[in-house]
């Protein structure tokens, strides 16, 4: 009888006690700052965590990388645009495990995108790929992060250069040549392009590939065409003191062998203001230079619509 | 001889069955189904890593404790309960007592190891819905495992033929620590001058080395594992583990036991 009281007790007592610490642990919650809870980096040495791991630092990087998208996840809906955890963070996740590839290509997409939705710190995101490629370098899908980073930032030049190199590495996505050479010309560098998707037309063994890049190799020369030949009208006018009213006039003045035509057999136009252009701007639908005024090209679907985790 | 070894160990064997502690093996699937089920939704791409490096390190921790907490009990639980003058007053030598009890243990060991690699490779076909045949460097991990484990059971036994069973665990878990740091030890060699690089080189070879034994990371990455290193470590481990039980013989031949 005794024993059945005492049992009855403390089982009253247990489930009291239960209820009673949860209660309590939601009012410490309640107290405690919001930053102590989450925001808070305990241990900020990458170095000192990968040894205090004992040797399960890949354990350790899987749970800060969890942390990562964690904090990138609250921080994005709270949508104050205070990201500053996320640099040490992906710091530390990286150092713990190099070879952790998801923490590159996502965690520099977390600091590319400009404030309230990401950190908007594309430098940092470039030294974090740059870091994942020195340790990764035979993964094609850290050089196409990189390039897109650059690209992103209008720096073209870099955004070639990084594609270039992605497309170098065995088993990389015959795209990234493509990405390299269209990045190429964006940023200017005709002759650079030229070269670029002269590569990919002669390489590429699939048709759709090998039109576009003939297309592009096409706007290209007419866009160096019509440099070319405006640099002849300015020195015509320059010479003559008034703008050629047609090709003929600079036949005549000795400054072109005959009626210049595109890479298509079609002649060039010239306008008043001495300006070149094509004539059937729909071949060229690349060109950055050579068509005519106003004319708005339709252009193949962009070529970043291919899967990046092939 | 032999037959005397085998049934101290297959005792041994029984006896930690009978003491439920095959009963971490519910905690490993409870910690790893969870972990296959939770990390898809809490984090992004990892759900493959996860699982090779948490089923990996959970083997190696339980492993690793059990090794230390039943090891260091074989020997005083022995003379606490006055059974090992039962054993000894038959024809059995101490060093043959030794050697079944570190056979025995070892062989737990060995069972509760295979049955978490059959549930590390379950919850891996759940995750990736297929294995590939880079999946098969996990068990090249799990092997290097039951390595520590035979080094760290033949430490817990020789702390535990001269040592109280606290000690013994204190003793035990630092060189299981120790050894884990082995690679920032040889680090410090190369830097220190004198008798501190004398003792830090001595330190080197007297602590075992258990950061090569660690795979886990590698293998998570479906990296392979040079049959060299298989070799050589296994020949490290194999010499290393005589060496301690060697050491552990000798002290309890001499120990008196009265």
């Amino acid at each position: 009888m005794r024993r059945r009281r005492s049992t009855q007790i403390a089982a009253a007592l247990l489930i009291v006690s239960c209820a009673g610490s949860a209660l309590l642990l939601r009012t410490v919650d309640r107290v405690r700052n919001r930053a102590t809870l989450q925001e808070t980096l305990y241990v900020s040495s990458p170095k000192l965590l990968k040894r205090l791991s004992l040797g399960y630092d890949g354990l350790l990087a899987d749970i800060y990388w969890t942390r990562v998208v964690q904090y990138f996840g609250t921080q994005h809906h709270k949508g104050d645009g205070d990201y500053r955890l996320l640099w040490p963070l992906l710091n530390i996740t990286t150092q713990l495990d190099p070879h952790l590839v998801p923490a590159y290509e996502f965690g520099s997409a977390f600091l590319t995108v400009p404030p309230p939705q990401g950190a908007g710190e594309p430098e940092r995101a470039i030294e974090l790929v740059e870091y994942g490629i020195r340790n990764n370098s035979d993964d094609w899908h850290l050089y196409y992060d990189l390039g897109f980073i650059y690209y992103d930032q209008k720096n073209y030049k870099a955004a070639a250069d990084a594609f270039d190199r992605g497309s170098k590495v065995p088993k990389a996505h015959p795209f990234l040549r493509i990405m390299a050479a269209q990045a190429a010309q964006h940023g200017g560098e005709p002759r650079t392009a030229q070269m670029l998707w002269t590569s990919v037309y002669e390489t590429t063994h699939d048709p759709y590939i090998r039109d576009n890049a003939e297309s592009h190799l096409l706007s290209l020369t007419a866009d160096l065409q019509c440099e070319e030949l405006e640099r002849t009208v300015a020195a015509y006018r320059e010479k003559v003191g008034r703008t050629p009213s047609s090709f003929g006039d600079l036949v005549r003045a000795g400054m072109l062998r005959g009626i210049p035509l595109d890479p298509t057999g079609t002649p060039y136009q010239l306008d008043d203001e001495g300006r070149v252009f094509v004539s059937q701007p729909a071949d060229f639908p690349y060109s950055e230079k050579a068509l005519p005024p106003g004319y708005v090209p339709r252009r193949a679907l962009g070529t970043r619509n291919f899967n990046s985790t092939n | 001889m032999s037959s005397r070894i085998f049934y101290i160990a297959a005792n041994t064997l029984r006896e930690a069955v009978r003491d439920r502690v095959l009963y971490n093996l519910i905690a490993f699937a409870v910690l790893l189904a969870g972990a296959a089920i939770l990390v898809g939704q809490i984090s992004v791409q990892i759900e493959r890593l996860v699982v090779i490096n948490l089923g990996l390190s959970a083997v190696s921790l339980f492993g690793v404790v059990i090794a230390i907490f039943i090891g260091i009990g074989l020997v005083s639980k022995e003379i606490e309960k006055r059974t090992l003058y039962t054993v000894l007053s038959r024809p059995v030598a101490r060093w043959e007592f030794i050697a079944g009890k570190f056979f025995g243990l070892s062989g737990t060991l060995v069972v509760n190891t295979l049955c978490m690699a059959v549930g590390v490779f379950a919850a891996l076909l759940y995750v990736s819905r297929q294995l590939h045949a880079s999946d098969a460097w996990v068990l090249a991990a799990i092997y290097f495992i039951v390595l520590q484990f035979v080094i760290t059971t033949a430490l817990a036994l020789f702390f535990s033929s001269f040592s109280s069973p606290l000690l013994s665990a204190v003793f035990t878990f630092c060189l299981f620590v120790a050894g884990s740091f082995a690679e920032d030890l040889r680090g410090f060699v190369g830097l220190s001058h004198g008798l501190q690089r004398w003792l830090a080189t001595v330190a080197v070879y007297a602590i075992p080395n258990f950061s090569a034994l660690n795979v886990i990371n590698q293998v998570a990455h479906g990296d392979g594992v040079s049959g060299q290193l298989i070799f050589w470590n296994t020949a490290y481990a194999m010499v290393y583990t005589l060496a301690v039980i060697s050491g552990a013989i000798l002290i309890f031949e001499h120990r008196n036991l009265k």
